[in-house]
């Protein structure tokens, strides 16, 4: 047996950060003092807030400490499934920080913004030529903004047509956010029901489809990491009732370059730039949810919106029938300056990453179904879905291979999520992880199903080897202790 | 998970269709969630009950119950007025899991229509239908 | 490509194992129709050194600080960011990493966005903080909702001063529910008229800013007692300079239950306008209705302390269609800036730096006055002011940028009545120096 990954070392306790520190400290160089105190009314003053004081070393101790706790994409394989935790280039990094981007302010007159407008003029266009959908807004600050902005997008079609619709379908396999959005714009979410193979039946989309319905949000591949076959006739089937396609593009990595949103039906689609293109997690954001859609949805885009004109760029409000505004600005343009970046650096190679991606499941999916249950044994896109049935009779659950991962030196999978499959565990490696590295994988997962028979509480007792050990949440749930 | 042979299902409740149990004693119709339910929910967080003196029909929802991964919504097994609820859960949720018929009991409901109660399940139907 | 690790060798055995000819058979089962016919149509890549080239010349000609002196705030401000937060931001373990959802290897994650919130809440005067919200625009929609949510009532009104583009997301935001937003004037002397409050019935929600758009100072704590006349209606307080509680009352003390702003201010790089951070925090008592992220303290099995994800039952991963808010993410990267940013800055610095952004601003404002430019209001004001320039200004305006100033934000497209103010901004990235030479090439 080879080498477990994840080993001890030596990391550091770290108090919080008013537990340190002495008034009169300070971590920031304070700019010169070159004019005169103003007055102020003393009843607007207040005390100012209760923050340490610390030095400049105090600070960089405490949060490089803090840092050393986490497990980042480049600390290993974090195959967290529907979450493309593919590599983040640092060149991103450097032009994001470019002074003439980090440093412009968002109201500059046009004449001294048109560097950033033409980055995101040709962004829209790249984003609408490897989607299929030509119109682009990369104004959502995140994905399920995006989801929002394109529900938005269905309520202002409807009431153009002049009649309001109140029902949206939604695949049981769907991420949360998709009911959420919906519910948000007023639309009553309808459940719909995958077949026994794991995607959408035409049938059971007719049977639900009506006069009265928005719409359908599809999400394909869908979070089953299976292709939606029977794509084209359920689209075909909300069209002719008048309805609107929405395409949640999360699992984008799988088809760029392989598959046409425009073509297979799809009106209006958000892209999750921190997923499928490279622009870093941030321990939780900020991401950005860009929407593109058919040019008969153009109309109800988000304003501003950013037009060329011979050879200058500007931003244009005159859409009357657009929905308005979901971002006091144009975006999250720091992660748009991340995302051109990549697709520069990637050109067509953005096709090879779906294959590549595609192929990393598949040899997932092959190398672990003997030791895992695989509930739809066909070909998958780029992410794979194994249970907790075979490792059930020693009373080892997802989550306990979840926790024993750790401690080989992995991220886990995604668990417990698409809520359709009892103990799922969703694995989506990326085009970044090598063979090695999938090998690696792969032995570590063998292993666990190993030491599920020979030494289950070996599962139960993990992870042995992080910071802390199992928290207890229901404590956090029941007594809330939100802030020190 | 407990079995099915496992629940805790007393003869002298009615059960409803959403996994809640009631009892009617003189007036009031006392309410909580079912054994099964609360080994489904796991750990109970947080129970959000209404005000004393709301009135709700049969089947309207008037509560949550939550858990750490999971939240259910509560539902009116008769319709009536709310006289009681059961203030010891804002400080003790854990009493739904450890004696969901007794301790752990919600509220109170004085009834609108007695009759409503008879179209509850029995145990013996309420078994029936947790098996099937 | 340094991105993508497959050799011909590996793909040849992966095959293999997978049972497929090639790469192509993986997509087989894609139906035909279903496929692109078309290569995209994308540019040939560029390799790292001729991407720095391109980007550097894309930059070239953008007006940034602080090469430009730039007198403009209205949402976006230019503040000096320490090296020390560049450097560890990029430490990659905070960086590359995901949303805390597996707590034992996150807790970095976890221990600075439980510090953000603790911060943020002694900033505020609030008794709870979320993990934060996009933006401020989209973090003040989302409270004048949960106003709506937990009074159970269907109308809100908000002040004209509020930022015109935050209100422009509240409407979007409302747009297809049957909620209403009512607007509430703005007085003579630059703060919102709460006269007409009590003829507007029924209210969730009331939000004022503060300081607002014309970086007046309003009277929090009198607002307060008027729109809690009205026990069921919640006081909303936005902001869009966070800076500004380093010296003036916080919302809390003004009888706030939700205060919501921008925080780009503290260690986030303007940007063009993104990422920001929404700041979001409220009473204790409102807690299971806030949308968002939170952070709790708990103990592991060997009695340890550690962070978790908590209240989690909100959001919608769990409540899916019920959920307080859709959102997922936060800005964990810009929440990590700004609590590293708080961190260095400390309780005295804070108080040191918000007062010279003040004394900067109120020098400039003093010296136009001076100069013959009169601000419109008699309000007290933080960092930003209104001013009003006699006909012609704007060619002057114009003429300024090419020595590399921009001397303010015309209000003409967002208040008719006033298209003849500028509102200017001054930080303590702006000089003496500097602000004499506006005041001497105005006068001109």
């Amino acid at each position: 047996m080879k080498e477990k990954m994840g080993t001890t070392g030596l990391i550091f306790n770290e108090p919080l950060l008013w537990e340190k520190g002495s008034t009169g400290r300070t971590g920031l160089s304070l700019p010169r003092r070159d004019v005169d105190e103003a007055p102020l009314d003393d009843a607007l003053v207040g005390e100012g807030p209760d923050f340490p004081d610390l030095s400049e070393l105090d600070v960089v101790r405490h949060f490089t400490k803090l840092s050393q706790w986490n497990f980042g994409v480049d600390s290993g394989m974090y195959p967290l499934g529907s979450c493309t935790m593919k590599y983040n280039p640092k060149t991103n990094e450097r032009q994001a920080s470019i002074p003439g981007f980090s440093g412009a302010h968002p109201l500059l007159p046009e004449s001294l913004s048109q560097g950033a407008l033409a980055l995101m003029h040709d962004l829209q266009c790249y984003l609408g030529e490897i989607t299929g959908l030509p119109a682009v807004t990369l104004q959502p600050a995140a994905g399920s903004q995006g989801e929002l902005t394109g529900m938005l997008i269905f309520s202002a079609f409807h009431k153009h047509e002049g009649r309001a619709r109140t029902k949206v379908l939604i695949p049981d396999t769907a991420h949360g956010t998709n009911p959420a959005s919906a519910a948000l714009c007023g639309f009553k979410a309808v459940p719909v029901k995958s077949g026994e193979n794991g995607i959408l039946s035409p049938e059971s989309v007719a049977a639900l489809m009506d006069e009265d319905t928005a719409g359908i949000m599809i999400t394909n591949p869908n979070t089953l990491g299976l292709f939606e076959d029977n794509i084209r006739k359920v689209t075909e089937i909300v069209h002719n009732k008048g309805g609107l396609v929405y395409g949640d593009g999360a699992n984008m990595n799988a088809i760029m370059g392989i598959v046409d949103n425009c073509d297979i039906g799809v009106d209006v689609l958000h892209l999750n730039l921190h997923k499928t293109f490279s622009t870093p997690h941030g321990g939780g954001g900020p991401g950005s949810g860009p929407v593109c859609v058919t040019p008969e949805m153009e109309p109800f885009l988000p304003v501003p919106r950013v037009v060329k004109e011979g050879d200058t760029y500007r931003l244009d409000e005159e859409y009357p029938l657009s929905v308005g505004k979901v971002h006091a600005f144009f975006g999250n343009f720091g992660i748009l300056i991340r995302t051109y970046g990549y697709i520069l650096s990637m050109g067509k190679r953005l096709k090879q990453v779906s294959r590549y991606a595609v192929l990393n499941a598949n040899y997932i999916k092959e190398s672990l179904k003997g030791d895992y249950h695989l509930p739809y044994d066909r070909p998958c896109m780029h992410e794979c879905v194994f249970t907790d049935k075979y490792q059930q009779e020693y009373h080892v659950a997802t989550l306990d291979i979840a926790k024993r991962l750790m401690d080989h030196g992995y991220h886990p999978p995604t668990i417990y999520f698409p809520l359709v499959v009892s103990g799922a565990i969703m694995i989506e490696p990326t085009e970044s992880e090598s063979k090695e590295t999938l090998d690696r994988f792969i032995d570590a997962m063998k292993q666990i199903a190993e030491e599920a028979r020979d030494c289950p509480d070996c599962l139960h007792e993990a992870p042995r080897f992080p910071k802390v050990r199992r928290l207890d949440e229901t404590a956090a749930a029941r007594k809330p202790c939100l802030q020190g | 998970m407990k079995a099915i042979s496992d629940l805790n299902l007393p003869e002298d409740v009615r059960y409803t269709d959403d996994h809640e149990w009631a009892k009617k004693t003189g007036d009031i119709v006392r309410m909580g969630i079912s054994d099964y339910a609360q080994d489904q929910l796991g750990d109970i967080v947080f129970v959000e009950l209404p005000a004393v003196g709301g009135t709700f029909d049969k089947g309207e929802e008037f509560g949550t119950v939550e858990s750490v991964k999971a939240v259910s919504e509560l539902y009116m097994p008769i319709g009536g007025e709310v006289t009681a609820i059961n203030e010891t859960l804002a400080d003790e949720p854990e009493r739904v899991n450890s004696d969901p018929y007794n301790g752990g009991w919600m509220m109170d409901i004085k009834a609108g229509d007695p009759a409503e109660l008879n179209a509850l399940k029995s145990r013996a139907a309420y078994l029936e239908m947790l098996k099937g | 490509m340094r991105y993508l690790p497959h050799t011909q060798k590996d793909i040849q055995q992966m095959l293999q194992v997978v049972g497929a000819a090639d790469l192509d058979a993986l997509f087989s089962s894609i139906p035909d129709d279903c496929c692109r016919k078309e290569e995209m149509n994308l540019p040939e890549p560029l390799t790292e050194w001729e991407l720095n080239a391109h980007m550097d010349n894309l930059a070239a000609g953008m007006g940034a600080s602080p090469a430009y002196k730039v007198f403009m705030g209205a949402g976006s401000y230019h503040h000096y960011i320490p090296e020390i937060i560049r450097q560890l931001l990029l430490r990659s373990e905070f960086f590359t990493a995901y949303t805390p959802y597996q707590p034992e290897i996150s807790q970095g994650t976890l221990q600075t966005i439980y510090e953000y919130q603790t911060l943020v809440t002694r900033l505020l005067g609030m008794d709870v903080a979320n993990a934060s919200m996009y933006d401020g625009a989209s973090g003040l929609a989302e409270a004048l909702l949960m106003a709506i949510r937990v009074s159970r009532r269907k109308k809100v009104a908000v002040s004209r001063a509020v930022h015109p583009l935050y209100r422009k997301v509240v409407e979007t935001y409302l747009a297809p529910t049957d909620f209403e937003v009512v607007t509430l004037p703005v007085g003579a002397d630059g703060r919102t008229d709460l006269s007409g409050l009590k003829d507007l019935g029924e209210l969730a929600g009331v939000a004022l800013q503060s300081p607002n758009f014309f970086g007046c100072i309003e009277e929090l704590e009198a607002a307060g007692k008027t729109i809690h006349a009205d026990e069921k209606t919640l006081f909303v307080t936005a902001f869009s300079e966070p800076l500004a509680y380093g010296l003036l009352k916080h919302p809390g003390a003004c009888g706030a239950d939700i205060a919501c702003g921008e925080g780009q201010s503290f260690g986030i790089p303007q940007s063009f306008g993104g990422p920001g951070l929404g700041m979001f925090a409220a009473k204790q008592k409102y807690v299971r209705a806030m949308p968002g992220r939170l952070i709790g303290k708990t103990v592991d099995r060997d009695g340890k302390t550690g962070f978790v994800l908590t209240l989690a039952t909100r959001e919608q991963h769990i409540r899916r269609e019920k959920a307080t808010s859709n959102i997922c993410s936060n800005q964990g990267l810009c929440a990590t800036a700004s609590t590293m940013y708080m961190a260095a800055m400390g309780g005295t610095g804070i108080r040191k730096l918000s007062r010279l952004n003040r004394d900067r601003a109120e020098y400039l404002r003093a010296s136009l006055a001076k100069a013959g430019f009169a601000s419109p209001f008699k309000a007290p004001t933080f960092n930003e002011f209104v001013v009003r320039f006699p006909k012609g200004f704007a060619d002057t305006w114009q003429t300024l940028l090419e020595k590399k100033i921009v001397a303010g934000l015309c209000l003409a497209p967002y208040y008719p009545e006033l298209s003849d103010c500028w509102l200017m901004c001054v930080t303590e990235t702006i000089s003496k120096n500097e602000i004499d030479t506006l005041v001497k090439e105005v006068t001109q």
